[in-house]
């Protein structure tokens, strides 16, 4: 075990045909539950590195497969499903932690350990790979600063609001500053001004050069955000466009833009201590 | 050095949170290592003596009172040289006299004796107590109307202790089945008490498990810490198994061990209580990572 020999996130993704190389890559892929439910059909995308993109669609539509085939919870029926150039099916089982370490993953229900604190439930994300306690030491009041929570570090989840696990979450999927953050749905158990804090901190750590991938229901906030959205329809890709020319702005304009759009005030706000970036 | 802390630390989190079911499998596991405990050193015993048993097994060849010295010293070569024989040795006349006053209680009785009657003999040992008929056969092959007959002209009568020995080979054999089987029955049990331990825990903390594997433990990481708490759960067994083990045998045997030879003789020679301890403690370890690691494998899907 302790021979195990860790790989930087650069080391894992390191792109196998040149540096534009997209992140994410599905070619014609489908997806067929045993029982025969076809969750995804002859889907394609690619998502280039650092790009910020919603993937939208009702219930149902074959999002969560999605995300299930990108962090190989899933294996494809047909086609293949490519991260950093890599098929991530001929991925030997082994390989398959290793993929992992190099996405980070937030969830609807937040996936934190009820009985450690929030500076636990990120160092956890470290100590799984076998960072020493250094880098522990380190990386985690600073991932915790990023998110806004310093101020919460020996708090248990139980004691946080909505958004602030969700935050602790985003912590610890980005600790290790994987290049590629997936999240399913991150805004879904939060009210709108709280979403928008959500939304916002994922801007804030795409614009560190992470790509982001948020999946949602929720159409109207997307099309606000002015970003590329894909949109699936029972398993295709019905909608594929980029959200026009938002891309240089800066994380507070972004909020601040986000507020004015959703007509919610400033006072509503929830990030802590927030430096731009 | 940390990522050995961290396992540890989590196998006793588990074990905390997980007590209910823990101490059920621990309560087994010290009763399996308790009746190990007492079984290990019944059963050296009685293989002890049913190899004393063995030890006795022998076939005597009386000879007659004519043969000369060639005649014996050539019989003793031609015994040597059959198979199964592990030793030869003469008895003569006077020998076979001085044994016989000195099984008798009151040796005057010989003295009524003008001439010595007892015939002079050779011992032989088989190398093994279940060779007896066979080197018995050897000693009388059939000849030529089928009945035995001795291999030699000067030999009187060949005579063995297998009546004796059989019964007690059959009764040894047997114990030995029963022990074995309860053992084999109570390791069963412990091993699957302890992978249903393991089982509750992993139901227990399958949040966790899924949290590993979200941020890519490898499998090994995620197993480390259900596998140590198994080893723990066994380890405490046998702790409180060798402990009980130990007072019995502080309060009970030593005692006794002082009046009576049998126990003394036993619990000096044959299997000592350090042995004892350490082959209990190992055992007590392996079931344990053997329940886990097969609960681990079944039902810890990483």
């Amino acid at each position: 075990m302790s021979r195990l020999r860790r790989k930087t996130p650069a080391d894992e993704l390191r792109p196998r045909r040149g540096p534009d190389s997209p992140i994410v890559e599905l070619h014609d892929v489908t997806k067929v539950y045993p029982g025969g439910h076809v969750a995804l059909e002859r889907v394609s995308m690619a998502i280039s590195r650092g790009e910020f993109v919603f993937l939208v669609g009702p219930t149902g539509c074959g999002k969560s497969t999605l995300i299930k085939l990108l962090i190989r919870d899933l294996d494809p029926t047909e086609g293949a499903v490519m991260i950093a150039g890599r098929d991530v099916a001929k991925l030997p089982d082994k390989k398959i932690p290793h993929l992992r370490r190099n996405i980070g993953t937030v969830f609807q229900d937040f996936k934190l350990l009820a009985n450690r604190t929030v500076y636990d439930n990120v160092a956890y994300a470290l100590q799984v790979i076998g960072a020493s306690r250094a880098e522990i030491r380190e990386k985690v009041p600073e991932t915790l600063r990023l998110v806004g929570l310093q101020s919460k570090v020996h708090s248990y989840p139980d004691q946080l609001s909505g958004g602030e696990q969700q935050r602790v979450s985003i912590a610890r999927a980005f600790v290790n500053h994987p290049p590629l953050l997936l999240a399913d749905e991150p805004s879904g158990n939060l009210d709108p001004v709280t979403s928008i804090g959500i939304m916002q901190l994922l801007y804030r750590i795409n614009r560190t050069g992470t790509t982001v991938l948020v999946v949602t229901h929720d159409r109207e906030m997307v099309d606000k955000m002015r970003r590329r959205v894909i949109e699936l329809y029972e398993g295709r890709v019905v909608r594929d466009e980029v959200g026009g020319g938002y891309t240089e702005e800066s994380t507070t304009e972004f909020g601040m833009r986000m507020r004015a759009e959703m007509g919610v005030g400033v006072e509503g706000h929830t990030n802590g201590g927030v430096d731009d970036f | 050095m940390g990522r050995i802390g961290f396992f540890i630390k989590e196998g006793f989190r588990a074990l905390r949170r997980n007590a209910a079911p823990s101490v059920a499998a621990t309560v087994t596991t010290a009763i399996t290592i308790l009746v190990l405990g007492v079984l290990l050193p019944v059963f050296f015993f009685t293989q002890r003596t049913s190899e004393g048993v063995r030890e006795q097994l022998a076939v005597k060849v009386f000879l007659y009172d004519d043969a000369t010295k060639q005649e014996i010293g050539a019989l003793r070569q031609r015994i040597r040289g059959l198979e199964h024989v592990r030793s030869v040795a003469f008895v003569s006349k006077a020998e076979a006299l001085e044994i016989l006053k000195d099984r008798l209680k009151d040796p005057g009785v010989l003295r009524e004796l003008n001439t010595n009657p007892l015939p002079a003999s050779f011992t032989v040992k088989p190398d093994d107590a279940a060779n007896l008929t066979a080197v018995r056969r050897e000693l009388t092959p059939p000849g030529p109307d089928g009945r035995p007959k001795p291999i030699s002209g000067i030999v009187q009568n060949v005579v063995d202790a297998q009546e004796t020995a059989n019964p007690i080979e059959e009764v040894t054999s047997k114990l030995k089945i029963v022990l074995i089987l309860l053992t084999v029955l109570l390791v069963i049990a412990s091993v699957l008490l302890i992978g249903n331990t393991i089982r509750l825990s992993i139901y227990a903390r399958r949040r966790e498990v899924e949290v590993m594997r979200l941020v890519g433990a490898t499998r090994w990481f995620v197993r480390w810490p259900f596998m140590i708490e198994g080893v723990l759960v066994g380890i405490m067994g046998g702790a409180v198994a060798i402990l009980l083990l130990w007072l019995g045998k502080l309060i009970v045997v030593d005692p006794l061990a002082d009046s009576f030879t049998l126990i003394k003789a036993q619990t000096d020679t044959d299997l000592a209580f350090p042995v004892l301890v350490a082959v209990l403690a190992a055992s007590s370890t392996l079931v344990s990572a053997i329940g886990s690691g097969f609960t681990l494998r079944r039902f810890l899907r990483v």
